[in-house]
């Protein structure tokens, strides 16, 4: 009780109050513009944050985390597209909803799916704070290190059919971490003699360039779009008296929610899935989902949003963010001098509590201002792409350019941009480049703290929490290729099942009417030409 | 495997096997720079040597962006490839509108920059009417006043303030 009192206590102050507000409101309105979302909305306010308290910029940045999926799912059921990637799942069931006429109770059902889900998730960690307070301290220098590796290995893993390309992107961002002096030797690493590269790239600047500039770009080169609005009239509390009635979806898609939340590198998307799978499986009308589905609704929208109050716990309790928007969280810490680990839950247990609290009374707040104001909210999806574009690249200007000062910066930032921009146009994966950058960081400070002690091989892993996190790291590796191997032999079979004679035969004709037609078939036959005979037929 | 440059699974084809032969030939110069680029210490242990992280990070480069590229069973680029890699260039006409914003700020000073920048871009993009232009000179007015005058945002002011009178000068050099 002391404790949640000393953490009221941090919270009642005006500027944590208007943090609030703006965080929450700010983040509805981010993530119901399809195009923007929190990534971007994060990147940019990030460096003004530098200069206010650790409490008050973070309750800001996690307002916009935790609030924008409420916000994504109004385009997501009313035009069928997502203002949030991890929106994509509630349009399956939101907009048949709304093209039979039920535009109003798939967004009540969504508010509510979303504020049980949140609240389930911050009242269990809540709850289980004290565990993780009695756990963290067991972690050190190695078991960080390994639980920092096991995150950077589910975060290539969890991009199926692209895992190659992510863990070359992970390389990618380690690589990029390395890039200046060298903190232990001062010895300079790939600064190719430039002075700019000294101090290294900095992650604001990347992170703004990756995901702020390039979404400019990529909106910048798209067309407008017609957006036609669905009329939304009367109450939206009905959401809960029919979310009352699937106790069961609810609950076990919050709890997928809070545990895929904790672990690093999983997050939102396999939480929805496995929550979606689960509700699919278990009702009594599975042919309805991805038809408008109630049920489905609420597994996807109850599992997104319980996943940032956990996603918070690898950040507070390790120190290792588990994905993009925390491993941006992180940079607000280390500028306040507030080294998020097991120090921080032995020594300010009361912070973490608070920004628990914080995002409980966000919920609220959140639904709050979407039950009063969501017919005015809506308007904002008509915003047109390129404009916004625009908006986005002068955002971007106060958010490099207030770093440092310094031009190179954005000149780093813009060469970021036109590279994701070409991930993007792509479809591959941008969030690996940003955990490689973070998490290399931290492996690299705590294998050489780790090693000092380590004489054998073996000592490495003597420790339990060590032993089963090196468990883990073999299972997930083991698992993978086991994945990988079955994915080549039905690849195999497939092949061998649909390739038949008529098929080789037409290659056949495609490489004889190729070397018939280019310039080195025609040589080949001119030179065979002088060894056969000349006709003698007189035509 | 036909040109087509949209994949079944909704992933754009055209422009990947360039990609990785580009990341791939990079990586490969990163490795080949490597020793240039770092040292090697003596009597330092192999994990903690200022080497050890680099070589991670371009040797995984190269390896799984070689691999990936394998995957990809193709061996020339398409002219569906040279299409999308002209789509990337034209983002950079995008990225030269940044840097000119980043290069006149420090000169005309934010607001003015911010003011003139805004309705440019959104002329460019083909809105032409009044209404746009005026929600681009007010949104232009909103982010300055929100970041340099409110939050204080660190943006230093323009060189041409210097030529205002006394009392305007440092207003316009704290607040815009």
């Amino acid at each position: 009780m002391d404790l949640i009192l000393s953490s009221l206590d941090i919270l009642a102050r005006w500027d944590v109050v208007l943090a609030l507000l703006v965080g929450s409101v700010g983040g509805v309105v981010i993530g119901a513009i399809p195009g923007v979302g929190p990534a971007v909305a994060i990147a940019i306010l990030l460096p003004a944050t530098f200069s206010m308290d650790p409490i008050v910029g973070l309750t800001v940045l996690l307002g916009i985390y935790g609030s924008s999926m409420y916000g994504g799912s109004i385009p997501a059921i009313l035009i069928n597209t997502p203002g949030t990637a991890v929106n994509a799942l509630t349009t399956y069931d939101g907009y048949p909803m709304t093209t039979r006429g039920e535009a109003r109770r798939a967004i009540s059902l969504a508010y509510s799916s979303s504020f049980f889900g949140g609240i389930f998730s911050v009242i269990c960690l809540i709850l289980f704070a004290p565990v993780l307070a009695k756990i963290a301290p067991m972690f050190g220098s190695r078991e960080i290190f390994l639980a920092a590796l096991l995150g950077i290995i589910l975060v290539i893993t969890a991009h199926r059919g692209q895992t190659l390309i992510a863990a070359a992107l992970a390389c990618f961002g380690i690589w990029l971490n390395t890039i200046g002096l060298e903190p232990v030797k001062y010895t300079k690493r790939f600064t190719f003699d430039q002075s700019w590269l000294s101090s290294g790239v900095n992650l604001i600047v990347v992170v703004l360039g990756l995901f702020a500039l390039s979404q400019a770009f990529i909106l910048l080169q798209s067309e407008d779009e017609k957006v036609r609005l669905t009329k939304l009239r009367g109450s939206f509390f009905q959401g809960f008296r029919e979310l009352a009635r699937h106790p069961r979806v609810a609950g076990v898609s919050a709890t997928f929610g809070v545990v895929m939340g904790m672990v690093p590198g999983v997050g939102e998307f396999t939480a929805q899935f496995m929550s979606y799978s689960y509700a699919q499986k278990s009702s009594k009308r599975p042919e309805d989902f991805g038809h408008g589905s109630s049920e489905g609704l609420i597994a996807a929208e109850t599992a997104n949003n319980a996943v940032p109050a956990a996603a918070m716990v690898p950040l507070l309790a390790l120190g290792i963010p588990g994905e993009a928007l925390t491993a941006m969280m992180l940079s607000v810490f280390y500028v306040h001098n507030v080294i998020p680990g097991p120090g921080l839950f032995q020594n300010q247990m009361d912070f973490v509590v608070a920004l628990y609290i914080a995002l409980l009374i966000l919920n609220v707040l959140v639904l709050v201002f979407l039950l009063m104001a969501t017919n005015q909210l809506i308007k904002v999806v008509k915003i047109p792409n390129r404009f916004l574009g625009m908006c986005i690249l002068v955002l971007s200007f106060v958010g490099v350019y207030s770093l440092r000062n310094s031009a190179t910066d954005c000149a780093l930032a813009a060469g970021f941009g036109v590279l994701g921009f070409v991930l993007k146009r792509l479809s591959l994966p941008i969030v690996p480049i940003i955990l490689g950058m973070v998490l290399g960081g931290i492996m690299e400070v705590k294998l050489r703290a780790a090693m000092a002690r380590v004489k054998t091989p073996y000592d490495f892993i003597d420790r339990p929490i060590a032993m089963i996190l090196f468990l883990m790291i073999f299972l997930v590796l083991t698992l993978h290729m086991l994945r990988v191997w079955k994915n080549h032999k039905r690849k195999k079979t497939n092949q061998w099942s649909t390739s038949h004679a008529s098929t080789s035969f037409a290659n056949n004709l495609y490489r004889r009417r190729n070397s018939l037609l280019t310039a080195r078939g025609k040589r080949v036959r001119a030179k065979r030409s002088t060894f056969s005979r000349q006709s003698t037929d007189k035509n | 495997m036909s040109d087509d440059p949209q994949e079944s699974n909704g992933h754009r084809r055209a422009g990947q096997f360039l990609f990785a032969v580009g990341f791939t030939a990079i990586a490969i110069l990163l490795v080949a720079l490597l020793g240039d680029q770092t040292v090697w210490k003596a009597k330092v242990k192999f994990f903690a040597q200022p080497r050890f992280w680099p070589a991670v990070g371009v040797i995984g480069m190269a390896v799984f962006g070689a691999l990936h590229l394998k995957t990809l069973h193709r061996n020339r680029i398409s002219r569906y490839d040279l299409r999308e890699a002209r789509i990337w260039f034209e983002s950079v006409e995008y990225a030269l509108w940044f840097l000119v914003y980043v290069w006149v700020v420090p000169i005309v000073g934010y607001l003015p920059t911010t003011l003139i920048f805004a309705p440019l871009l959104t002329w460019r993009l083909g809105y032409r009417s009044r209404k746009m232009l005026w929600i681009s000179v007010v949104f232009s007015l909103f982010v300055v006043v929100l970041f340099k005058s409110m939050l204080q945002v660190k943006i230093p002011g323009g060189l041409i303030y210097e030529y205002l009178p006394a009392g305007l000068r440092s207003l316009f050099i704290l607040n815009f």
